[in-house]
């Protein structure tokens, strides 16, 4: 039953990237159990503006899970407290009246931090562009239905492909890798015959350029595969290995 | 102002064919030479980006985002259309075309709505060769499903979350650019205006939304990419950046709109359960192939569902509209679900909300089937509710989600103004007076894929287009007129947020009054209100509102200041549009004219046309034009369901 609850909250201001940050109280009142984590971060923004002071600047978009914008490390917990739930999905449900919720961005060496909660991912993207994808123009393909892939495969493709880039994966390894989110890629993309003309050389380049953002090593900490808000688990990684281990021993 | 949507002429089934050929062609050498901007980098900005620059253009994309994989087609969820019959069903180009302009209620270009028939079977092809994870049936070969307004399945999905899928393929083949070079990516930049010189598009001028900065950049031709504009009604299943800027920026500049009266309310969504709601969540038409829609069959009856039997439910879809029961288009649905919540048969504390009820799917099927097909869109629901639909129904409610209007454009997808072209949601041309679902997909890939390469083609080709750059004083002159609304934003602002409104508080407002007065039904004296009101809205807003910080920062309030600006402004086309418009057609149901079943009554001999739109001056009435609607393939007729 929804009920309304008041809250303290803690959280990190940062005017640019090149100034220092800190965090900041703020007291709410009466906050509807109904609403998400955002709507009440809107609330706040609300009587801040009210009060003439500069609201938290933070990404969001969708609200709906599934753009990878929103994002924040909420008790220490990339995206909250609740499995599975983006923090945009995540409701004030979850808190007690009297909670004290510190709320930090999404840190990590590859992430410079814009202002406040809002951080620059460009990294992901780059390793995306570094072979993300099928080198196949538009035009002249196939039918569909030309190569058969069975449900498993597409099962555990799709599995995969649901990563929506929002990089609480990197953000809650204490190492700051970026293991998932590349695995996840390069995951799909050698489970799929589509993928396959290119997999070995797609493995060395994006895992490549993965290491040249900045992006930690994996020591099998499984933190990434606790917050991730679309459940990847880390077989991906697995498979990512293996498919950079035959690339460099089998070659090309 | 003058309208030539250059339909090529000969048999319907062949227009495109002799179009791409009677298209002039730009010889690979020279295509290097020319510069494409496209802005957003959706489903049709993505598409069109990658395959221009696989073609040998040069193109600078941009998008408001942090990468362009966020654009708001990744929340798409139930699937896209194609006429591959392979369910072996009846379908086929013509019927997918068919199925498309009467559920547009006749109100679309039979030319472009064949065109996106047929080219829909190579976007399934398309995607499936980028590695997008379609579902696939146990043999190994695609799976289809049924949607609404259709009575073949036709429908390709990825789970629910088909949007997601498409978008990171269309997103993917633009990294592959962006590497290569072909492609320069320019994130969070908001496009401000458009620049014209000699009467064509010459490039844009841009907002870096971290700096503040005012960039210029040019080019030989602009693609607008840039979305619907649902977020005038303040809530919406639109994301939260999603606006009108673009697209009405490049109208005040020239670029005629259509139909901007006509908005697609999608019957299931979760209701709206507070005050401080930011948005609309859409839960997926696809739910309603096994999903079974209804309220109880008398009003006082305030049981919890699972104490409803049977016999005291009013499955209403399925009792008035026999042959698509649920599946009816979603005006139709929408609509009805209204109709009985007015009636006082609503569910839920707010009596805004009817029943969407899978029990009979689960014991027919299992469980273990219909959480397959619909896990994550259930998981959505729970989280925003705290309630599981695979326990007891869900409750739904319609909600501002797609909008059919958008720029006028010609076949070639080229507006009014030589040069700039619109693409995707933010054009008004395949959908009529109302969209089915699982098309907008197929429409933004089917513009950015494989139309505009043809018109890009023809129009470098046909115009002898003069070396301008970012140089040119025209660039200047709208650098410093942007600068200048920038700075209109904060005049009010610098003494302080006391006895001032915010921008959420004008938004709200503008959103309430769209919607009750411009929304699922629409009457003359409730329009004509509106258009009252919506001035003082507009004063309150320049004369009061409170917007902090600066222009030259990372500033989330002058951006959302900015969107709502444009929104005031272009809501009056709206409700001019609704007013001028005097039939019911698909989404816009004029309650003067309706059916003796309610359903929206046509008047093809007054109305059958696509009502254009001319910007005059911020204080002038715009100028209604219309291009006729001929009809030579399809006989228009009342619409039935039964």
């Amino acid at each position: 039953m929804m009920s309304t609850i008041d809250l303290t909250l803690k959280i990190w201001r940062q005017k640019n990237s090149d100034s220092l940050g800190d965090f900041e109280t703020y007291i709410l009142r009466d906050i509807s159990t109904d609403m998400s984590f955002l709507e009440m971060v809107d609330v706040l923004n609300e009587q801040l503006t009210r009060e003439g002071k500069d609201p938290v600047a933070f990404d969001h978009d969708c609200r709906e899970g599934i753009c990878g914008m929103c994002g924040a490390v909420v008790d220490g917990v990339a995206h909250g407290p609740d499995r599975e739930t983006t923090l945009c999905q995540l409701h004030m449900r979850k808190f007690k009246s009297g909670d004290t919720i510190v709320i930090e961005p999404f840190r990590s060496l590859a992430f410079p931090i814009k202002k406040d909660l809002l951080v620059d991912r460009s990294a992901l993207d780059r390793i995306i562009q570094a072979g993300g994808y099928v080198s196949v123009n538009t035009g002249g393909t196939v039918d569909g239905n030309s190569i058969p892939i069975g449900t498993e495969t597409a099962e555990l493709a799709m599995d995969a492909a649901a990563c929506i880039g929002c990089g609480a994966c990197v953000a809650s390894c204490p190492n700051g890798a970026a293991m998932l989110f590349t695995g996840a890629k390069i995951s799909q993309l050698s489970l799929l015959p589509q993928g396959h003309p290119e997999r070995k050389e797609r493995a060395r380049s994006m895992v490549a350029q993965m290491d040249k953002e900045g992006f930690g090593y994996c020591s099998n900490e499984k933190e990434c595969e606790a917050v991730c808000p679309k459940g990847i688990s880390i077989r991906n990684i697995a498979r990512m290995n293996r498919e950079y281990m035959k690339s460099l021993l089998l070659g090309e | 102002m003058e309208l030539n949507s250059r339909i090529p002429s000969g048999p319907l089934a062949e227009k495109w064919d002799s179009h791409r050929f009677e298209s002039k062609l730009v010889n690979p050498a020279n295509r290097r030479k020319f510069r494409v901007i496209v802005v957003g980098t959706g489903l049709a900005g993505a598409s069109a980006a990658a395959t221009l620059s696989e073609l040998g253009y040069k193109v600078d994309a941009f998008c408001l985002h942090d990468s362009p994989r966020r654009a708001h087609s990744i929340a798409a969820q139930g699937g896209i259309n194609a006429a591959k019959n392979y369910q072996n069903d009846g379908d086929s180009v013509f019927r997918l075309f068919y199925d498309t302009i009467k559920g547009g209620d006749f109100r679309a270009r039979e030319a472009n709505v064949y065109r996106l028939a047929q080219v829909s079977t190579e976007i399934i092809d398309q995607c499936v060769a980028q590695g997008v994870p379609f579902a696939r049936e146990y043999g190994g070969t695609l799976a289809n499903r049924s949607f609404g307004g259709a009575q073949v399945s036709r429908t390709f999905y990825a789970r629910g979350q088909t949007g997601q899928q498409l978008l990171l393929g269309a997103y993917s083949a633009l990294s592959r650019q962006i590497n290569s070079g072909g492609v320069t990516m320019y994130n969070r930049r908001e496009m401000m205006d458009v620049v014209v010189v000699d009467g064509k598009a010459r490039g844009i001028v841009v907002r870096n939304m971290i700096t503040g900065e005012i960039e210029s950049y040019g080019a030989d031709a602009v693609l607008l990419c840039t979305g619907g504009y649902g977020n005038a009604y303040f809530l919406s299943t639109n994301a939260m950046a999603s606006n009108v800027t673009a697209a009405w920026r490049a109208c005040k500049r020239g670029a005629a709109f259509a139909n901007p009266s006509f908005v697609q309310i999608h019957p299931t969504c979760i209701p709206v359960h507070g005050d401080y709601q930011s948005k609309l969540t859409l839960m997926s038409e696809s739910l309603r192939n096994d999903g079974r829609v209804w309220v109880p069959k008398n009003k006082d009856d305030k049981r919890p569902a699972s104490q409803i039997p049977e016999e005291d439910r009013d499955y209403y879809l399925e009792n008035k509209y026999p042959s698509f029961g649920n599946l009816v288009p979603r005006d139709v649905a929408s609509r009805n679900a209204k109709e009985q919540c007015d009636l006082g048969k609503g569910v839920g504390s707010t009596g805004l909300a009817v029943y969407l009820d899978f029990g009979d799917a689960i014991k027919r099927d299992g469980a273990d089937v219909i959480l397959r097909k619909y896990g994550n869109l259930f998981q959505m629901y729970e989280k925003i509710t705290d309630s599981d639909p695979m326990v007891e129904p869900m409750m739904i409610y319609p909600a501002v989600h797609y909008t059919m209007g958008g720029l006028w454009v010609d076949y070639n997808l080229m507006t009014t103004i030589p040069g700039l072209f619109a693409l995707g949601e933010c054009n008004f041309s395949d959908h009529g007076a109302n969209r089915l679902g699982a098309s907008a997909l197929m429409q933004g890939l089917a513009d950015g894929y494989f139309v505009i390469s043809t018109s890009i083609g023809q129009y470098f080709g046909a115009e002898t287009i003069s070396p301008v750059n970012t140089s040119d004083p025209a660039f200047k002159e709208v650098e410093n007129e942007v600068d200048d609304r920038l700075q209109k934003l904060l005049q009010n602002s610098s003494d302080g947020p006391q006895g001032k409104v915010t921008v959420d508080d004008v938004h709200k407002e503008l959103g309430r009054l769209l919607w009750d007065n411009c929304g699922m039904a629409r009457n003359r004296q409730e329009l004509e209100q509106a258009l009252e009101e919506l001035p003082k809205i507009k004063d309150k807003f320049w004369s009061s509102v409170y917007v902090p910080g600066a222009a030259d920062d990372l500033n989330q309030s002058i951006e959302k200041a900015g969107r709502v600006a444009d929104f005031l402004e272009f809501g009056e086309f709206m409700i001019r549009d609704a007013l001028a418009r005097e039939e019911s057609c698909g989404c816009h149901l004029r309650e003067e004219s309706q059916t003796e079943e309610s359903e929206a009554l046509r008047d093809d001999d007054n109305y059958s046309h696509v009502s254009v739109w001319e910007y005059k001056g911020d204080d002038q009435a715009p100028e209604m034009h219309k291009e006729s609607l001929v009809f030579e393939n399809v006989t228009p007729s009342q619409r039935s369901y039964k």
